[in-house]
């Protein structure tokens, strides 16, 4: 057990419950199992249930298994693009597809698989750099790739056209595609889709994006050597087939050990799946968004909760969890300002209001704030200008308030044109809940002062 | 260069031992004493404990944790971090100019490798993007053997991201299924996260966002009590506190601002004391002693017009009665010596500035014409004084300059030049610069304060010639 744990459990014996030892990945109690396996499930790693992306992305997933396999099979050149929204489950078809086609033999040792990520390779030099590195070609030494990046090119390229359709296939994979289309002059689309269109090396191209108007960013020579094959994923699920994936991702499979743990479990689960108020919970997030990504947050807190002596997740975790998913930050975040940032932020509400949203600077709000001051001296401690602009800039650094001009304008900082971002309705939130509120400001943001 | 690699120690025991020795400062010798010391934090310690769970156990690809400052966001993840002795890396994104400075210290800090004399403050790896931070994050974590820990890397100020390169952001919060390694990424900052999702969305990678509240008044009462000076008993040091934040705490909420201040006062607060003239208890008696010298602290030592040395120095000063009050400046925001005639043409800037040019026969004329009264129109105005100051050509700022300098002042090449060392002094501006020798225009960026001081100095009345005062 690490230090830390102990002496946390001393100190807050409440909050902190016992937890076994630390042990082996997968030796250890039967929580740390269940922990590590439910762990994965929402944290990214694992592919959910492949059955429910079957259910859902039949088709897509047969057109993409097609597409490889006739490249590596029969040496056809191809190019595609997936689109959805995310959280659609693009990476993770493509990832399902990948690992099917592995394990097919045939197909498997006729490919060489190429992952390319728009992130990280943000221009054509790295990308090219990659794929040498990826493919093992013989100017790569270690892991270093040695060259210019002309000559990485032209070695490249030869070593693609060399090859007839006999060939060894390869598939390229490029995550974030939309990102490429930004390189310069779009050189690396422009081979791949040039070499995809020649008879030479036989390679399918894969792209993986967001965006549904990816067509449109690319140049007119690479659009036209495109096959204007889409693949569309998106999130069709429906509610029933929802809550079934919830249900899935909490299921525990026979194998970890413990019959009766697992026994007992998968009952809790079923029961809390039917749950009127867990019901409900899931519901509103389906309603917010559909995507299983949201559901796997949903789930991390209370899956991360489970210890020894709580070892069942309640109706109440996912309660809890989708509070704090739903939490409106800017209002948690006025609500840790001082009472003279709040009246300098309900001042500025109220020169919104009456300049029908129109910048404001430093002197009107203290113009404002001075008015009202003034009227209700014997509540409100007045303040000096200078600690009135400390507190106006502590806002600005909070960035509550934005200049309108960018941070490089030369007028003083009391002139400046700002902008509130924060809605009125978010400041009455946070007035009703602000503790030690003086009742006076409550009554001066619903009602301005008359000028 | 000597690479010095630690050697392969699964065995966490010895790893904490080699933290101790590095920070004592940081990490207490006793771990209890850790966890114990950081207070008002139980409910985010827990929530973070549990969601880093076992060492071996994956984690949320990037956790955003957000909170005013002084709130205990580095306090919290790094004594959890060191308290454990996990892999992790810490950097704070001010430090880094560029991206390769970031990427290079996260990889120096998980490789365990630190720049000294000895290898001549070189990082271990060269690393220009995220491309190759990938790859070699995979290496160095497969050399130092700990493929089955989870790897903590903790981005303080990460706003700072945002200015940097458009892809590192998304990249650092998808670090984990990048690189295929059980990496976790820790963003702090003081910024809420919507602020955040910019350019081509990044929302797809959502963090797990964790708000750590600001201090409640009894909680920063209790933690600022918890660093009771010697000699005094704690209740009375609360006291003492209480009575400071009913002055400070309508202005500020900060933790350490109030600290700081309780530390620099409590001398005077004692004074009485220590002189016999009261006691502990005779708590009216002190706050009536103390009241005026902390409100004067909040326009001094809180605006940092005073310095903390010289407000204690100022303290010292009155306790022993020498009588030099007067090493308190007042304001040094309007003090500044400029010749006779810069000091015209300030002022006569200042009124070009903020006095609309119609008003200008009125003002300056020595046979002002008839001014027609138009009080409709005028009620409509804004006031200048609010709107901020107006550009004016050259020549209206010297015709303003001849009409208020009593004595001929010859157009000289002296004049002009003083006009564009006030530029250089930052006291005008010049706006636009199509032609700078033909009709350049400026703007007074004085405030009124300081503009009556330097009126003051040459007996010339200045809200006589204000358009808004006058009118």
């Amino acid at each position: 057990m690490s230090h830390l744990q102990e002496a946390f459990r001393k100190t807050f014996p409440a909050i902190m419950p016992k937890r076994n030892c630390r042990r082996e990945p997968l030796g250890g109690s039967t929580i740390d199992r269940v922990q590590s396996i439910l762990r994965r499930r929402v944290c990214r790693i694992e592919v959910p249930p492949k059955d429910i992306i079957e259910e859902n992305l039949k088709e897509q997933r047969q057109h993409l298994v097609d597409l490889i396999n006739r490249c590596a099979v029969r040496g056809e050149s191809n190019s595609a693009i997936v689109t959805g929204p995310h959280g659609s489950g693009k990476t993770m078809l493509v990832s399902s597809v990948l690992r099917e086609i592995e394990s097919n033999p045939k197909v498997s040792k006729n490919l060489l698989i190429i992952r390319l990520n728009g992130l990280l390779q943000t221009d054509d030099k790295i990308a090219i750099q990659e794929i040498t590195r990826q493919l093992q070609l013989d100017n790569v030494v270690g892991d270093k790739v040695f060259g210019s990046f002309a000559e990485n090119l032209a070695f490249l390229l030869e070593a693609l056209k060399r090859g007839s359709d006999t060939a060894q296939s390869v598939l390229f994979i490029l995550e974030e595609f939309d990102l490429f289309a930004h390189h310069k002059n779009q050189t690396l689309l422009y081979n791949l889709f040039d070499i995809c269109q020649s008879a030479q090396t036989p390679i399918a191209v894969i792209g993986v994006t967001r965006r549904l108007d990816v067509v449109e960013l690319l140049e007119k020579r690479v659009k036209s050597r495109f096959s204007h094959r889409h693949i569309h994923v998106f999130n069709s699920l429906a509610f029933p087939a929802y809550k079934e994936v919830c249900k899935r991702v909490l299921t525990l499979p026979a194998e970890v050990g413990d019959a009766k743990f697992v026994k007992r479990w998968n009952q809790d689960i079923e029961a809390l799946c039917s749950n009127a108020t867990v019901h409900d919970v899931l519901k509103k997030t389906y309603q917010l968004d559909k995507s299983i990504c949201r559901l796997q947050s949903l789930l991390l807190l209370p899956i991360c909760k489970v210890t020894e002596d709580h070892p069942a997740i309640e109706a109440v975790d996912l309660v809890e969890s989708s509070k704090h998913l739903g939490a409106d930050s800017k209002a948690a975040m006025l609500h840790g300002i001082s009472v003279l940032q709040l009246a300098l932020v309900i001042a500025m509400k109220h020169l919104t209001d009456l300049y029908e949203g129109d910048p404001f600077n430093f002197e009107m709000l203290y113009n404002e704030y001075l008015k009202f001051v003034q009227r209700k001296a014997h509540v409100v401690q007045s303040f000096e200008k200078p600690v009135v602009l400390k507190a106006f800039e502590h806002l600005v650094s909070l960035e509550i308030v934005k200049p309108v001009d960018g941070h490089g304008s030369r007028t003083q900082k009391e002139y400046r044109a700002m902008s509130l971002l924060v809605t009125s309705a978010q400041l009455m939130d946070v007035l009703n809940t602000y503790p030690g509120c003086p009742s006076e400001l409550k009554h001066w943001a619903s009602n301005p002062l008359p000028s | 260069m000597t690479r010095q690699f630690p050697q392969k120690c699964n065995d966490i025991a010895t790893r904490a031992e080699e933290f101790k020795m590095e920070d004592v400062s940081l990490v207490a010798s006793d771990t209890e004493d850790v966890t114990s010391r950081i207070l008002c934090r139980e409910k985010q310690m827990a929530m973070l404990y549990s969601l880093m769970g076992e060492p071996s156990q994956p984690t949320c690809p990037s956790v955003f944790i957000y909170g005013h400052g002084a709130t205990g966001k580095t306090l919290v993840v790094s004594t959890l971090l060191k308290a454990a002795s996990l892999p992790h890396a810490f950097v704070n994104c001010i430090e880094c100019q560029t991206s390769r400075q970031l990427l290079d210290s996260i990889l120096d800090q998980v490789a365990n490798h630190k720049p000294h004399p000895e290898n001549n403050y070189s990082s271990l790896n060269r690393c220009e993007n995220m491309n190759t931070f990938v790859r070699l994050l995979k290496k160095t974590i497969e050399e130092r053997g700990i493929e089955n820990q989870t790897v903590y890397i903790v981005l303080d100020k990460a706003e700072r991201l945002r200015n940097m390169d458009g892809n590192l952001l998304p990249a650092f919060l998808n670090l984990s299924q990048l690189s295929g390694c059980n990496v976790c990424v820790f963003l702090l900052s003081q910024i809420v996260w919507e602020k955040f999702l910019f350019g081509f969305g990044s929302n797809h990678f959502e963090p797990f966002i964790i708000h750590f509240p600001d201090y409640t008044k009894s909680e920063l009462l209790e933690i600022i009590a918890s660093d009771c000076p010697k000699g005094y008993s704690a209740e009375f040091y609360s006291s003492y506190v209480n009575l400071l934040m009913s002055i400070f705490y309508m202005v500020c909420r900060d933790l350490n601002e109030i600290r700081h201040l309780a530390q620099l006062n409590f001398p005077k607060y004692v004074e009485p004391i220590t002189k016999g003239e009261a006691s502990e208890k005779d708590s009216h008696k002190l706050w009536r002693h103390i009241e005026p010298h902390l409100k004067k602290a909040l326009q001094t030592v809180y605006l940092r017009e005073v310095t903390s040395e010289q407000w204690e120095k100022y303290q010292r000063d009155e306790i022993s009665q020498t009588g030099q009050s007067s090493i308190l400046p007042s304001s040094s925001r309007t003090q500044i010596e400029l010749p006779f005639y810069s000091k015209y043409l300030l002022i006569a800037a200042y009124l070009a500035s903020y006095n609309p040019a119609r008003y200008d026969r009125r003002f300056f004329s020595k046979n002002s014409g008839k001014v027609k009264k138009s009080a409709v129109n005028r009620k409509k105005e804004t006031s200048h004084q609010l709107l901020g100051p107006r550009a004016f050509p050259l020549d209206r700022l010297m015709a303003i300059f001849y009409s208020i300098v009593d004595s001929r002042v010859a157009p000289t090449a002296n004049i002009f030049s003083q006009i564009s060392s006030l530029v250089t002094l930052q006291l005008l501006a010049q706006v636009g610069h199509e032609d700078q020798l033909d009709t350049p225009k400026y703007k007074c960026t004085v405030s009124l304060e300081f503009i009556r001081s330097i009126a003051r100095t040459v007996s010339f009345d200045v809200i006589r010639y204000l358009y808004d005062f006058v009118k």
